[in-house]
């Protein structure tokens, strides 16, 4: 962590680790975020990313290890706390629910921050109503973010893979994050919808956002990425500047392969 | 961003094409309810030749990769599997007849050993067909991928993406195909094993003489092993041609290979 102002981290991870049985799919790995940064995290199949994730936004509980969120303890939480503190998600195969529009789908993150319970909602009294079109605005509002205003009245079933990827960013990005983690977004996209989601990435980072990557895509982490951490069987194998890491041997050897390198 | 008028007219780019015909697609044209996906597809797999097929998401790949597998029903064109019409025929049966598909998200048996995984593939066969396979076909599937052979115990679902595609890829061959279906084999997986699942593809295909129909969003990968490219715009083919000449047209460098 050496450079690092501690108060500028919005995420601190101290020493986490998570074992299932006998496989440590994430061990003692420390890294931190800075607030307004774009970093990402890449690693083999296996390595231990999507539990790194799943561990952070509360789905699995850490074995050890500190996890402060805006220097706050939150080691532990469940997903539902997690979220509520502004740290939110997407899945690799989005998670959505496919007979509901792609609309419904986002209002679903609009309503971490809704105020109206599961009474009011369910006799649709006044204030609930009124909610609801301030949600349903919200949420088309986060569609027009990503692109995808035009889908809003279809199913997910219709959607191909790519777009449902979108939904997913529409739907982290309606529960209003600070944190934004998103696990494989450029994953089945074509090169110039890559393109079109770097310069969303960009732009929500303009609005002060603050986003961890887990991808695959080496051109895309290459050149979004201010920082790099590289996971290898659950351990931190290298952290730095995506030069620092396009060079480093282990990468090669573990991820990169010598002819991307 | 840029993007290939399919109205333009369909543009065939030279080269030559070895090998016969295995699978011909003719003006297929495939619709959800009122929503047109395929507007009068036609393209053609040959024996012992990777055919690739690139485009945006909402192109239309998935929805022809179905159809040809008759997972969904064309509502115009017909599709030939060594000149035997398939379309209208249900998909149990044309898995019967020597096409198997590794779909996307790979879709396997979640809480099922990577052994049953691989037998199910088998599904399809008669038994003595099915004995025939135990014998000859697992061998080689072992070969490409060894690690199905040190986890034959383990639940698919708590392997690595990466081996859960080796599977899925593992399960398709066990239904003794001549040809091979893929959407997307390269999705969730890490640079390095992307390129031995593409090295591991071009292996199938000249070693088992399957010929492979191949949906890629990374046209990197799989122009390395493509012998034949279509790409496919708002459901139409708007250009296709040998791997060679399409790797070196100006749109495929600024669309798909990312300038």
């Amino acid at each position: 962590m050496e450079g690092l102002q501690t108060d500028n981290l919005l995420l601190d991870v101290r020493g986490l680790s998570k074992h299932f049985g006998g496989i440590k799919a994430v061990e003692d790995v420390t890294f931190g975020i800075i607030k307004g940064s774009i970093i990402s995290m890449i690693g083999p199949n296996g390595a231990g990313k999507s539990t790194f994730i799943n561990v952070v936004s509360g789905l699995y509980t850490p074995d050890t290890g500190k996890v402060q969120f805006e220097g706050e303890d939150v080691a532990g939480l469940p997903a539902h706390a997690m979220a509520s503190k502004r740290l939110s998600r997407t899945f690799q195969l989005e998670e959505l629910f496919s007979s509901l529009t792609v609309l419904e789908n986002v209002m679903v993150g609009c309503h971490t921050c809704s105020s109206s319970g599961v009474l009011s909602c369910g006799f649709s009294v006044p204030f609930a109503r009124k909610e609801e079109k301030r949600l349903q605005a919200e949420a088309m509002e986060c569609l027009r973010e990503v692109g995808l205003e035009e889908r809003a009245y279809d199913t997910i079933s219709q959607l191909p893979l790519g777009e449902r990827k979108l939904v997913g960013i529409a739907r982290a990005l309606a529960m209003k994050p600070k944190l934004l983690m998103l696990d494989e977004p450029a994953g089945g996209l074509a090169a110039h919808e890559v393109e079109r989601l770097v310069q969303l990435i960009y732009a929500l980072r303009e609005q002060g956002l603050t986003i961890f990557i887990v991808e695959h895509n080496m051109p895309f982490v290459m050149s979004l990425s201010e920082r790099i951490v590289v996971l290898d069987e659950g351990k931190k194998i290298a952290e730095g500047i995506p030069d620092q890491v396009r060079s480093n041997e282990r990468v090669i050897k573990a991820y990169l392969g010598e002819e991307v390198a | 961003m840029m993007q290939i008028e399919p109205d333009a007219s369909v543009c065939k780019l030279p080269g030559e094409r070895a090998g016969e015909t295995r699978l011909v697609v003719e003006n297929l044209s495939t619709f959800y309810g009122e929503a047109q996906a395929l507007n009068g597809v036609s393209l053609e797999v040959r024996t012992h030749e990777v055919v690739a097929i690139l485009g945006s998401n909402g192109a239309g790949k998935t929805t022809l990769l179905k159809t040809i597998t008759g997972l969904l029903a064309p509502r115009a064109g017909t599709v030939f599997f060594d000149a035997e019409k398939i379309n209208g025929i249900p998909a149990h049966i044309i898995i019967r007849k020597g096409i198997a598909s590794v779909p996307e998200g790979r879709e396997l048996f979640g809480t099922m050993t990577v052994w049953d995984n691989l037998l199910m593939g088998t599904y399809s066969l008669s038994e003595t067909e099915r004995k025939k396979v135990l014998k000859s076909r697992l061998d080689v599937i072992f070969g490409l991928f060894p690690i199905l052979n040190k986890r034959l115990k383990q639940k698919a679902e708590t392997m690595s993406g990466g081996e859960q595609q080796m599977l899925a890829v593992g399960r398709a061959l066990m239904a003794n195909p001549r040809l091979l279906v893929l959407d997307e084999p390269s999705l969730g997986l890490s640079p390095v094993l992307v390129a031995e699942m593409m090295r591991a593809l071009k292996r199938i295909c000249i070693e088992m003489e399957v010929s492979l129909l191949l949906v890629e969003q990374n046209a990197r990968a799989a122009l390395k092993i493509a012998d034949y490219v279509y790409v496919l715009e708002r459901g139409e083919v708007v250009l296709s041609g040998t791997c060679v000449n399409v790797i070196s047209s100006p749109t495929i460098q600024a669309a798909y290979l990312g300038g």
